[in-house]
């Protein structure tokens, strides 16, 4: 299953720098689409292989682009996502970190395709080193007429340039990152009109994750119709996972969707286990918003089948058993990981980055906070537990932008597959206080 | 409505002149100059982060004002990006400003901890700064980089698989004075490793 499109030659020396990236083959996209392919084609291409957004909603890249107005005569934008704030998730770093022309390229090809003149990428303020590491590729591929006026004698333009944010969850989402590419405040804009219409500067904009973006030179290069045989079904392709949590190997993997979650856990090749040799508790396999499974219905789903590493596989079940691949922020817990301390944590994520817009997202982020703190806490009662799964679906599907589902999917799997762990706290206040969360190695240098 | 309404810290206004050096204002028209024009707006966060840098680790009514100047948007648009953004401080902060990391994937694998020791060995709180203004120390949510638990950041720098040990070597380090090198002073394997 070893298949690497977006991290193919990562541990070359020197791949981040121009000259190296091209003697592997690198830009070699951006000819073939700029001197034998129609924008239109390019989007065809980009169809056929079933791309899916990797940013987190698995939106179906192709059908994306060719919503573009392309009719208005306004100028159009491509934006690339780069805010990367979701917890659990960490591959959009290392993707730039180490072969920043792999998104480079892509967003070269996806420009000619949207027929944009103008691209962005908005990186998340905290990642000050991948914007140097940016800036310094950008500089490399203008020297080399790969970006600028009339790239490659094609006649075709593009400006790209990095645009910094400053700390802000929430500008992850597509039109919260287009009010704050503009200089504003965080807040998403309602939907309709999408951005594709009306999105920065009023005009037709296509927003994109740093990974999709990346996957467009290798389907360029070799067809959609190669692309669509990797994987399973309608996941075609890899994806980046970012393993974190209780095991032996963080960190983040290519893999081909379609993985058994088992093998991805448990082989050398990923994970590499449970860390200290435990047990395995529950797994959150796609950022902080998705559902948490415990091992059972993580492994295999509710009818007794393995589950695998793909947009399907994963949501098998609905919400009732399942969950979803997501960002592919895959969060693993111990057998000694307390689900209602990680829960509380969570919570006082989401209340902390809403940006307050709506009532059911600024207020019930806040009061789903102080209750998951009173029970972590051992002040909490048994109503509380219902208190909880009420508030929760009081956000869903009642604000602006998704971020309220966000902020309730993991309150409510939570108490639905681990409600005995919440009866626990509730019932023995004077047991809790002894849960230490969070394991440091090497505890005892001071003592 | 009396005044002491409005004596939110944010609006005492120092009326000190501030003003960026020459290069510094060419480093900004450049940015200016990446957005279409009649949106110089968009430049605002990036220069906000520049002033920060650039103007004593934090924003005050004065540099803001300043800003809006520049950018020729009002005062208030200004306030509102900055008191959004959690990068911006509003109040003065120490010359590192150390981040701790206390987000689930972190917590889990002892983000606690650190946290703990390091409000004992400086000997304050999240949120305060140190008497001699060496340190403040700040808890901030996901950095991207759970994969290498527990995490910080001091001023622009990650600090990764953290343990008590690192602490106190990071610590002696600051306290010799020793400048942080800035990341794009830094080798690409300096960076990672
Ligand atoms: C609260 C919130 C945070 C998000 N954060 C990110 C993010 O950090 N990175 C990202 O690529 N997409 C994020 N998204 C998804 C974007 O809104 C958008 O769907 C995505 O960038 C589209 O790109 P894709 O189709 O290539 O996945 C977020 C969405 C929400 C609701
Ligand atoms: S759901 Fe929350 S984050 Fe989204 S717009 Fe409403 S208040 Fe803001
Ligand atoms: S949770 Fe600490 S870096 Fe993501």
């Amino acid at each position: 299953m070893e298949r690497k499109i977006v991290l193919e030659h990562i541990d070359v020396e020197g791949i981040q720098h121009l000259d190296v990236y091209r003697q592997h083959g690198g830009y070699l996209s951006l000819k073939k689409a700029l001197k034998s392919m129609t924008p239109d084609e390019v989007v065809t291409e980009v169809k056929t292989a079933g791309l899916r957004g990797r940013g987190g909603a698995g939106f179906p890249t192709g059908m994306k682009w060719s919503f573009i107005d392309k009719k208005s005569g306004n100028p159009r934008y491509l934006i690339c996502n780069a805010d990367e704030s979701e917890p659990g998730t960490f591959k959009d770093r290392y993707l730039m970190q180490h072969i920043p022309h792999r998104l480079i390229e892509g967003m070269i090809c996806a420009a000619y395709a949207l027929g944009a003149n103008k691209a962005y990428i908005y990186v998340r303020g905290e990642f000050k080193a991948v914007i140097g590491i940016l800036n310094t590729a950008i500089k490399e591929a203008y020297a080399a007429g790969l970006l600028g006026k009339n790239i490659l004698g094609s006649g075709f333009d593009l400006d790209l340039h990095v645009h910094s944010g400053a700390g802000a969850y929430i500008c992850g989402e597509e039109t919260a990152l287009i009010e704050s590419l503009e200089g504003k405040r965080g807040n998403p804009r309602l939907k309709p009109p999408f951005p594709a219409i009306k999105g920065l500067y009023q005009c037709p904009t296509v927003v994109n994750n740093v990974e999709t973006l990346a996957n467009i030179g290798w389907i360029v290069n070799n067809g959609g119709e190669e692309y669509a045989k990797i994987g399973i079904g309608r996941s075609t392709g890899t994806k980046l996972i970012s393993a974190c949590g209780n095991i032996n190997k963080p960190g983040v993997y290519e893999i081909e969707l379609g993985l058994p979650v088992h093998e991805f856990i448990y082989s050398d090749a990923y994970c590499g286990g449970i860390k200290g040799g435990k047990e395995l508790k529950a797994v959150v396999p796609g950022g902080s918003s998705v559902p948490i499974l415990p091992k059972e219905l993580i492994l295999k789903t509710i009818e007794g089948v393995d589950r695998l590493m793909s947009y399907e596989s994963l949501s098998e079940g609905g919400f009732i058993s399942g969950s979803m691949l997501g960002s592919g922020g895959f969060i693993v817990f111990d057998e000694d990981a307390c689900i209602v301390r990680n829960t509380y944590n969570f919570s006082r994520f989401y209340h902390h980055e809403s940006c307050g817009q709506c009532s059911p997202c600024r207020e019930g982020t806040s009061w789903m906070e102080s209750v998951l703190h009173r029970i972590e806490n051992g002040q909490g009662k048994t109503k509380d537990i219902d208190l909880l799964v009420s508030i929760a679906s009081k956000i869903e599907g009642n604000t602006i932008c998704p971020l309220g589902d966000a902020a309730s999917w993991p309150v409510a799997a939570a108490i639905r597959h681990f409600r005995h762990e919440f009866e626990f706290h509730v019932n023995h206040p004077e047991l809790i206080k002894n849960i230490k969360h969070g394991n440091l190695e090497k505890l005892d240098v001071k003592n | 409505m009396s005044e002491k309404h409005f004596k939110h810290k944010l609006y005492v206004k120092e009326n000190k002149a501030v003003a960026f050096s020459p290069t510094t204002l060419e480093k900004i028209n450049t940015i200016i100059s990446h957005y279409p024009e009649g949106q110089q707006k968009s430049a605002l966060i990036p220069i906000l982060h520049i002033a920060q840098e650039e103007m004593g680790g934090s924003l005050n009514v004065d540099i803001m004002e300043y800003v809006a100047s520049l950018l020729s948007i009002t005062p208030i648009e200004v306030f509102e990006v900055a008191t959004f953004y959690s990068q911006f401080y509003l109040e003065p902060v120490g010359k590192y400003v150390i981040e701790v990391c206390h987000t689930g994937p972190c917590a889990i694998c002892g983000g606690e901890d650190i946290m703990a020791y390091l409000e004992e060995k400086l000997q304050i709180k999240v949120g305060e700064t140190t008497s001699d203004g060496l340190f403040s120390l700040k808890a901030v949510e996901c950095l991207g980089a759970c994969g290498s638990a527990p995490v910080m950041q001091v001023n622009t720098e990650f600090y990764e698989f953290l343990d008590l040990t690192k602490i106190d070597t990071i610590l002696a380090e600051l306290r010799s004075k020793k400048e942080l090198k800035k990341p794009e002073e830094q080798t690409w394997k300096e960076r990672l490793s």
